[in-house]
């Protein structure tokens, strides 16, 4: 069970959630092609280790936010507002320690 | 290799079972090899199983950071079946049943497949309706599947609740669909490619690729650097890892997907039920277990372990369906890692890099793929360029937009 620190409600279970994805980068435009396109709308780094992500308190205030979470571990670094820039997280390669390479 | 038969067996029985050879020889690793396909689960062993015996390339090495089958090929609930929606995944599936009927006898070695049939429930009418067309498409693809009744469901699952909190409003089935032995398959394989000459290494990961200009020329393990021709990645969940050392990125999301098994019963259940609405699968193993299912943890995931709530939701589906089951105790619960892509196709054949392959994309329901996945991988890496059956598969169909979209279109888990 994910307990995911809403920053408007505070910290509550992950059933009260929506996921929505790792964060994605900016929307590219128009005319820069197919290949940049896929790139966007289909790929992902699927880390192994911290991804940027967000969700929605969907079942609590409804707002978005953004959650800096190691994969391997499932410890919670960070959180921060939808479209603000991620704070810096030092994990000291926590999810290495776990075996997780 | 020695064969498996039944005078075999008598004679080895008559000597107290002693003195079986070993099923395969874990080797260590050369300087170089042929092929190196990375990951020792059913796809990487069923490559190289193909590669050796269809294309005569025997120098051939399986690296695998864990041991054998230790991945998702041994953490599945063995369902093996081919009603799919759109053509291609019907030709390829159909293709990987029709191998798996004959399998056993191909390997020389029981992968004990059960085609105890596979009934697909509806709970409401719109969903019977979507279910006829899909019943339709499949037939249209020349792959058996028949529309039931409740009535005929209820004789045929007799301890299936009907009336439901979503009452079964019917169902299809295809009778050919069932389970097998997924030990047995990566055991099966493995000890066939080795009696050709593939070499399978255990405890040897690799850390990343060797490239010069667009071109694999190796690959670094944690054993050393080793030199191929040609590499094939099989890894499943860690499909974006291997790839992001290669250069490239996938459109796959990692997640962990749970089963459990229940305590050991009599014979109650002789078809495995599935209903994609409420998310929840069952069968029962040879052993009296029943092996239970749903849907995958909602978020991305390497840990190999299943979250508790998603866990909750499976089972209180099925008690809903199994009414009888709610007493039984649970033995055990885990996860593996899939690697899913948007359109829950897998990802198969050529890479940005030259010489590199990729077998991918195999999500929650790739076990029922290993035949198939092998053989069309095997001819891929062998031609430098991709096998009919696995033509639309490639990464290059996210540029074209020629997604093949099972998930949307037959709404199913495995
Ligand atoms: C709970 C569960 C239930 C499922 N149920 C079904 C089902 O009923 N029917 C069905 O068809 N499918 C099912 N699936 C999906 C199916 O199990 C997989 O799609 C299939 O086994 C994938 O096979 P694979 O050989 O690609 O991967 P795996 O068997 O996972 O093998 C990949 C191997 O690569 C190794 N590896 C990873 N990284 C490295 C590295 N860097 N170096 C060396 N080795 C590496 C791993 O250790 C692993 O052994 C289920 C999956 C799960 C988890
Ligand atoms: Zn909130």
């Amino acid at each position: 069970m994910l307990r995911i620190p809403c920053p408007y409600c505070g910290e509550r279970d992950e059933a009260e959630f929506r996921y929505g994805g790792e964060v994605p980068g900016s929307i590219p435009q128009t005319d820069v092609g197919d290949q940049a396109w896929a790139d966007y709308l289909f790929a992902r780094d699927n880390p192994k280790g911290l991804v940027h992500e967000r969700w929605c308190h969907s079942h609590g205030c409804g707002q978005w936010f953004n959650v800096v979470r190691d994969t391997v571990t499932h410890r919670i670094h960070a959180v921060y507002g939808a479209g603000e820039a991620p704070p810096v997280v030092d994990c000291s390669n926590e999810s290495q320690a776990d075996g997780g390479r | 290799m020695r064969g498996y038969s039944f005078p075999a067996l008598v004679g080895r029985a008559l000597r107290g079972h002693r003195g079986w050879p070993k099923a395969w020889r874990s080797a260590e690793p050369e300087r170089s090899y042929d092929v190196i396909v990375i990951g020792a689960g059913g796809h990487g062993l069923a490559t190289a199983y193909y590669l050796a015996k269809n294309h005569g390339i025997t120098n051939v090495a399986v690296l695998e950071k864990g041991w054998l089958g230790g991945g998702n090929t041994g953490r599945n609930t063995q369902v093996t079946r081919s009603n799919y929606f759109w053509p291609q995944s019907a030709a390829f599936f159909e293709r990987s049943l029709k191998l798996y009927e004959n399998l056993s006898r191909e390997l020389n070695f029981n992968v004990m497949l059960s085609q105890r049939g596979i009934l697909t429930l509806a709970h409401s009418h719109h969903e019977m309706e979507a279910l006829r067309r899909w019943t339709n498409a499949i037939r249209i693809n020349g792959i058996d599947s028949e529309v039931m009744t409740p009535s005929e469901i209820g004789k045929l699952v007799p301890l299936l609740n009907l009336d439901a909190r979503f009452p079964v409003h019917g169902g299809f089935i295809q009778r050919r669909g069932g389970i097998s032995r997924h030990d047995a398959v990566a055991w099966g394989y493995a000890r066939a490619a080795n009696a050709l000459g593939v070499s399978i290494v255990q405890q040897c990961e690799v850390t990343g690729f060797d490239i010069a200009d667009g071109r694999v020329a190796g690959v670094t393990t944690s054993r050393g650097s080793i030199a191929a021709e040609k590499v094939c990645i099989c890894v499943a969940g860690h499909t974006s890892v291997l790839a992001a050392k290669a250069g490239f990125r996938v459109p796959i999301t990692s997640m962990a997907l749970q089963a459990m098994v229940s305590e050991p019963i009599k014979p109650c259940l002789d078809t495995v039920v599935l209903s994609p609405a409420i998310h929840a699968y069952v069968s029962q193993s040879d052993r009296g277990e029943l092996v239970l299912g749903g849907g995958a943890d909602g978020y991305n995931s390497y840990a190999q372990r299943g979250g508790i709530p998603l866990l909750e939701e499976n089972l209180a589906a099925l008690i809903e369906l199994f009414p009888a089951f709610s007493r039984l105790r649970l033995m055990r619960q885990w996860a593996g890692i899939v690697d899913i892509t948007p359109d829950t196709t897998p990802i198969m054949g050529l890479t940005p890099v030259k010489n590199l392959y990729l077998s991918g994309g195999w999500g929650t329901g790739g076990y029922k793929a290993i035949p198939a996945g092998g053989e069309t991988m095997a001819h891929t890496v062998a031609h430098d360029a991709p096998h009919p059956l696995i033509a639309d598969f490639g990464l290059d169909r996210f540029e074209s937009g020629a997604l093949i979209d099972e998930g949307a279109a037959s709404g199913v888990a495995h």
